[in-house]
């Protein structure tokens, strides 16, 4: 199932599929490594569309939620 | 000279090489954005001289981002890069290295963190990795000096090595060299990290960063104060007291030395606040009363800032801080703003967008109290508990949601999402929390000191010419019914310019009541920063824009005054 960052629940691991943003934006995204074929695990999200922290590899990255948004992930299930 | 640039991501430990290769002092925290303006200092090197430019961290060359752009200039003017990299990170850390070897420039890699590298089971294959950057590799533990001398003796080693690859290629080299030189062992996750991930989760996070406020605020009351009275008070009164009588005896009171360096007497004895003395009030305000606080306010503030607190607390926050038209990581300034306006403004580069970071300078400098204006305010409302201080903070705080508002409406424009790096939590290391304590410590006593000197000085001088008394004589139609403070008061804000701390000490002998020393207090925070912190707002934002937020402090300062001297 493809579900954005924003979407995904928190402890929930999936890998990135596709970024659907404006290039500079997700060219800052992607040298973070959150990018196409990268693992990530959601860590956190907060209430009334507060940004979300997700980690991946070693790095913990805090996006708004308009940014998570824009970031699709497979997810099992 | 030659010239050597510190160059990394953020927050990956180049000013700590910086400050082991030059003995320079400079401010390190776990944080990105920590280093905004380029630093240089000079490290030998054999016979030569050499600059070290610690330059701001960046994840990439190019045009996106200010501090990228800031990298990308600097890099053209180095002779030598060292490539400040972080070895728990290591694929985005050698995106950057790939990027700075196509540049041309001859590098070398400090492969940083080592010692967290190991801890995370995370083991790298040193040979192999300079084979297939083609540059030298030196593994080191900053903080310790481990690995240091090694880096510098290997300097002259720095090659121009490049890894030829098409852009569409990028992370799969990169995944390849990760994968021929890494190997992770598993392992379980540590008490740090459980708590790391408490403090994000807004179920925990929310309660635990109203616990750490509540302890980091009773801390410093308890250390600022406990120092008060257990060393510095009976410093003066045992100690500098005698001297000082002495020297009056010699110079008779009412003589013009006495008036300067000892000042007046209160009902024939030296009073520490009031007599206005060089020698007197010029040493204990910012000694005996400020000092204190500032040690018990950087102490804390710099284990928060070493365990790496801040940005986390700028998330949990930031769902907010948008509705007031703000960047969640606005917190930062605002907090070091807490310790001194300047390092406040300065750390507002940390925002993206110029308005931004005007927004947050202009609210600090209007709202936030610095620590020494704080320490003389709680030594005078302090006697009247809640009653004197509530209303004080309640209405900074109601000002500060006000005006953000104001801003957000009057000044309309897009506020950038938050998107930012979370470091993890790491356990301070002591001699470093201790050395940035003493470094702002010391910075306090050089700069702040003759500025304090030299308002009670003024002072003095201007009671002399008369200038207070007319002054005062002129403004009473505006100090009286719009704030209902006596005319003299005119002396505090004149002084107020110059240093808080001595502005808010003059109003101790005017004998105010309650509400007249809150309405004082609150003015003298909003009408204007101090000079020294103008002047770094001048620089940063220019003479246009700061000339309306001058005019903008003025009449708020007035309108939020008369306010609370009609509803208190
Ligand atoms: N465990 C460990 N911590 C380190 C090491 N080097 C630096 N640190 C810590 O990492 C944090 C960041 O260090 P800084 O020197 O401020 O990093 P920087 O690269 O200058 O960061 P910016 O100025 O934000 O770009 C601080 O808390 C340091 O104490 C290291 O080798 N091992
Ligand atoms: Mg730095």
């Amino acid at each position: 199932m493809i579900v954005s960052l924003a979407e995904m629940a928190p402890g929930q691991t999936g890998i990135v599929v596709s970024l659907e943003g404006g290039h500079g934006m997700m060219r800052r995204i992607a040298a973070m490594g959150i990018r196409r074929g990268a693992a990530v695990t959601k860590t956190s999200s907060q209430p009334f569309r507060g940004p979300v922290s997700v980690q991946v590899g070693n790095t913990e990255v805090a996006l708004g939620f308009g940014l998570a948004r824009r970031v699709m992930v497979e997810v099992p299930g | 000279m030659k010239r050597i640039l510190l160059m990394g991501n953020p927050n990956v430990g180049k000013s700590v090489v910086f400050s082991r290769l030059t003995g320079v002092d400079v401010i390190v925290s776990n944080y990105p954005g920590t280093t905004v303006e380029l630093t240089k200092g000079r490290m030998k090197l054999g016979d030569e001289v050499a600059q070290l430019i610690d330059v701001p961290g960046t994840y990439t060359l190019g045009p996106t981002t200010p501090a990228e752009q800031v990298a990308t200039e600097m890099m053209v003017e180095g002779d030598v890069i060292i490539n400040v990299v972080d070895a728990t990170n290591l694929e985005r850390n050698l995106n950057l290295t790939l990027q700075l070897l196509n540049a041309g420039k001859p590098v070398i890699v400090a492969l940083n963190m080592w010692d967290s590298a190991q801890h995370k089971g995370i083991q790298i294959d040193l040979v192999k990795l300079e084979k297939r950057l083609g540059v030298p590799v030196v593994p080191t533990i900053a903080p310790s000096g481990e690995g240091i001398s090694q880096l510098v003796a290997r300097l002259d080693e720095a090659t121009t090595g490049s890894i030829p690859f098409d852009e569409e290629q990028r992370w799969s080299v990169l995944g390849g060299i990760v994968e021929e030189v890494q190997t992770v062992t598993r392992r379980h996750h540590t008490f740090l990290e459980r708590l790391a991930d408490l403090s994000l989760k807004p179920e925990t996070g929310v309660p635990l960063a109203i616990v750490a406020g509540l302890v980091a605020f009773a801390l410093i009351r308890v250390i600022g104060e406990g120092l008060i009275s257990l060393v510095f008070n009976p410093l003066f009164d045992k100690l500098w007291l005698p001297v000082i009588s002495g020297l009056s005896a010699i110079l008779q009171p009412g003589t013009f030395w006495h008036e300067l360096l000892i000042g007046h007497l209160v009902d024939g004895q030296i009073h520490w606040v009031e007599s206005m003395g060089l020698l007197t009030t010029g040493l204990y305000v910012p000694l005996a009363m400020v000092l204190p606080y500032i040690f018990a306010f950087y102490l804390v503030l710099g284990l928060i800032e070493d365990i790496g607190y801040l940005p986390r607390l700028g998330v949990l926050v930031d769902t907010i801080m948008h509705r007031l038209g703000m960047h969640g990581l606005s917190v930062i300034p605002m907090l070091l703003g807490l310790g001194c306006n300047i390092p406040g403004v300065l750390a507002t580069r940390i925002l993206e967008t110029r308005r931004q970071r005007f927004r947050a300078a202009i609210l600090m400098s209007i709202c936030v109290p610095c620590m020494a204006q704080l320490a003389v305010i709680v030594a005078l409302l302090g006697p009247y508990g809640v009653r004197g201080l509530a209303p004080l903070f309640v209405t900074l705080a109601v000002l500060w949601v006000v005006l953000s508002l104001g801003f957000k409406y009057l000044l309309p424009g897009e506020t950038p999402e938050m998107f930012t790096e979370i470091p993890p939590y790491r356990t301070p290391y002591l001699p470093a929390v201790a050395q940035k304590l003493w470094m702002r410590v010391r910075q306090f006593i050089r700069e702040a000191v003759p500025f304090v000197l030299l308002g009670v000085g003024l002072v003095n001088i201007l009671y002399v010419l008369n200038v207070i008394q007319v002054l005062g004589r002129w403004l009473e139609p505006v100090l009286t019914s719009v704030l209902g403070l006596p005319p003299e008061a005119v002396g505090a804000l004149l002084i107020g310019f110059l240093r808080k701390d001595v502005a808010v000490g003059m109003l101790a002998p005017l004998g105010l009541g309650v509400k007249q020393l809150i309405v004082a207090c609150v003015v003298l925070t909003v009408y204007f920063p101090c000079a020294a912190t103008f002047a770094v707002l001048l620089r940063e934002f220019g003479l246009r824009r700061m000339a309306k937020a001058a005019l903008l402090m003025t009449v708020v300062a007035l309108g939020v005054g008369g306010l609370l001297n009609l509803i208190l």
